[in-house]
């Protein structure tokens, strides 16, 4: 641009002066498009839709059918699977990332860490569950592990396989945040590494890690193509019990009862977390 | 209070995006069906005669240019060759979209598209699915029609079955010989016996679960006897609850598969041919076929008729012998033995069966999808 440059004078552009302040609310357009198209609209849709009948009227007492006990199994199947995979995953995962931050903060092993953890988080699916499956599965190269088809205890291995790595992504910076003089400190005030923990780094960390349990609950309760891979015979939690009511080639589609358990699946997450900001206002309140 | 929220509201948004992500589409604007730009409107035609004959047929389904059909995998029952063949003889392009679909998705693709070019013209789904869309279809009777056999044809023409087989047990030769469907409830039978798919889903399946049923000495109204089957299966240890493919298969993780016999051929499976056997139970010769329909909005009218003629034709390289050659049962098989229109290796190819074939009406496949729905997680969970 060596011509425009030269032709370009000191004076003002013509437009300058001209434009009306932009309001700071304006930045924030394409984001709040971005949530209403992609999320509040669809879930607009999934509220509606759930609760009419397949001819388009209106069928409040679809509601009722979430207290069916077969519907209130699947909610309860996805409950454990969650509940189990989040809490080891984040358990363990909490573990990992403190061996992790421990470390050299330049070394080799940290930076493997964080880059096999990139990749496993993300590795799921048909690839996955087939890996167990022939690892462990009936036929295991390894050994059959008898319980690899017990509900929720081989999905929920496999599932705390990527759990493990997301964990350490997200709470890695949270113990990277630990000031290693809060540690002196309080070891100066005589405090033992328990009362440490107990009184300084547990509740530092508490917030971070109920945050990343949430986020690692939701990333189980949304997963389907691994526990499909892994079974597809019977439905076990909610999101398979959803393809069942869209694709039923027996008769047993029924639309709105697909969006009536994606309605669910969304109170499911509306209480986990009011648990969890109840929780949170707890842990940190003396950060305030 | 910052950073906390920030997987807070992450969290959420993901759940609700997947959550969402279910929710069924809008429908589309709907159109009148195409014309097909000549004097024939062929999407109003209901037989190729009332037409003007098969020339004018051909003529006008050239002149389109392009078929789109829907969830026909090429390894199933030789669509791979019958697209082929098509392709070939009238130099009109077929487009195949979503070729492992199911039947439901199949409905859902024609109401979605409804109006656009990329609607499918022609469906092959599954009978129940056939039957609750039946105002998404156009009448129409094939030149063979006459050697469909009136129980597996909608009267008026909506829908005719097209081909079908026996619901049969695939197993590893490492088994040896399987004479009787008890015998998958001994030990060396431990994780092996697998269904294709969740019986409340998936239609091998509940076919799966039926044919134990009568192989049990239930009836076909009531399909309890097979749930409680593979409820024993369960409690032996012997269930597999993986999907059966062909990949599993050969990977020796579904040594035992329920499915229709065409699909459980070496070949289609993906196996060598000595080292997996097909049997069918003595009195549990259990019949499942598809059926053709032609969307009634169907973008190219003209095509969508002639691929009916092409599948229905019973000439040596017509779809019904295409279909045998794949190891399926063609609809027209007992007119065209009868007229040695047949192509005989491929017929005597087929799994040998004793005993009369059963055909679940619509009001026995209802009970027991509903029994299913109800008794199924129970007995196998």
């Amino acid at each position: 641009m060596a011509v425009a440059t030269t032709t370009q004078t000191g004076a003002r552009p013509w437009w300058a002066g001209r434009r009306p302040p932009t309001p700071a609310w304006v930045g924030t357009v394409p984001f709040l498009a971005y949530v209403g198209v992609f999320l509040l609209w669809p879930t607009g849709i999934v509220v509606v839709d759930s609760l009419k009948n397949p001819n388009g009227a209106w069928a409040f007492s679809n509601i009722s059918e979430l207290g069916n006990p077969l519907v209130r199994g699947y909610f309860i199947g996805s409950f454990k699977l969650c509940v189990l995979s989040s809490v080891a995953g984040a358990v363990l995962g909490a573990i990992l990332a403190y061996a992790v931050a421990s470390g050299d903060p330049d070394g080799v092993g940290r930076r493997l860490y964080i880059a096999v953890s990139g990749v496993l988080a993300q590795f799921g699916g048909v690839t996955l569950a087939f890996a167990f499956l022939v690892t462990i599965g009936p036929v295991g190269l390894l050994f059959h592990a008898s319980w690899y088809f017990d509900f929720p205890w081989g999905i929920g291995l496999i599932y705390t396989y990527f759990q493990i790595p997301l964990m350490v992504l997200v709470f890695l910076p949270a113990i990277d945040g630990l000031k290693v003089q809060w540690r002196e400190a309080s070891e100066n005030l005589g405090a033992s590494a328990w009362q440490y923990w107990r009184y300084v780094g547990g509740p530092l960390l508490m917030p971070a890690f109920l945050g990343a349990l949430l986020l690692l609950f939701a990333n189980a309760l949304s997963a389907f193509a691994t526990i499909q891979a892994w079974e597809n015979q019977i439905a076990y939690i909610v999101p398979q019990q959803i393809s069942t009511a869209l694709s039923s080639e027996v008769g047993l589609s029924n639309v709105n009862v697909a969006d009536l358990l994606a309605l669910g699946m969304v109170i499911l997450v509306a209480i986990v977390m009011t648990g969890y900001a109840l929780l949170q206002r707890r842990a940190a309140r003396w950060l305030r | 209070m910052k950073s906390p929220y920030r997987f807070a509201f992450a969290g959420v948004a993901a759940a609700l995006l997947l959550a969402t992500g279910c929710s069924s589409s809008s429908s589309s604007s709907s159109s009148s069906g195409a014309s097909s730009g000549s004097s024939v409107n062929w999407a109003t035609e209901t037989s190729v005669s009332a037409g003007g004959g098969m020339s004018a047929l051909i003529a006008a389904a050239k002149k389109e240019g392009t078929l789109n059909v829907i969830a026909l995998p090429p390894t199933w029952a030789n669509y791979g060759t019958i697209i082929d063949d098509f392709q070939k003889t009238y130099g009109i392009t077929v487009n195949s979209t979503l070729p492992d679909g199911t039947s439901q998705q199949e409905v859902d693709a024609v109401k979605t598209e409804n109006g656009t070019a990329k609607a499918p013209d022609v469906m092959d789904i599954g009978l129940a699915v056939a039957l609750a869309n039946t105002s998404l279809f156009a009448p129409y009777e094939v030149s063979t029609w006459s050697d469909i056999p009136a129980a597996q044809k909608d009267p008026n023409g909506l829908w005719y079955e097209d081909y079908g087989g026996y619901m049969a047990i695939g197993y590893s030769t490492k088994f040896g010989t399987i004479t009787s469907l008890s015998q998958l409830l001994g030990p060396k039978f431990k994780g092996a016996v697998a269904l294709n798919g969740n019986p409340t889903s998936a239609n091998a399946a509940l076919n799966g679960v039926m044919m134990a049923n009568l192989a049990e000495g239930g009836t076909a109204s009531n399909i309890a006897d097979g749930v409680n089957f593979f409820a024993k299966l369960k409690a032996a240890g012997n269930f597999n609850p993986i999907s059966a493919t062909g990949a599993t298969i050969k990977a020796g993780t579904t040594e035992v598969v329920f499915n229709w016999d065409y699909l459980n051929l070496p070949s289609y499976v993906g196996v060598p041919a000595g080292s997996w056997k097909v049997f069918i139970p003595q009195n549990a010769v259990l019949g499942g076929y598809y059926a053709q329909a032609i969307n009634k909005d169907a973008p190219h009218p003209a095509a969508a008729r002639l691929w009916e003629e092409f599948l229905y034709s019973q000439a040596a390289s017509g779809g019904q012998n295409l279909w045998l050659e794949g190891g399926a049962r063609p609809v027209e098989q007992q007119a065209m033995t009868s007229n040695s229109s047949i192509n005989t290796s491929a017929a005597s190819a087929l799994p040998a069966v004793t005993g009369t074939p059963v055909f679940l009406t619509e009001a026995q496949n209802t009970a027991a999808a509903n029994y299913l729905a109800a008794n199924w997680a129970k007995a196998v969970g």
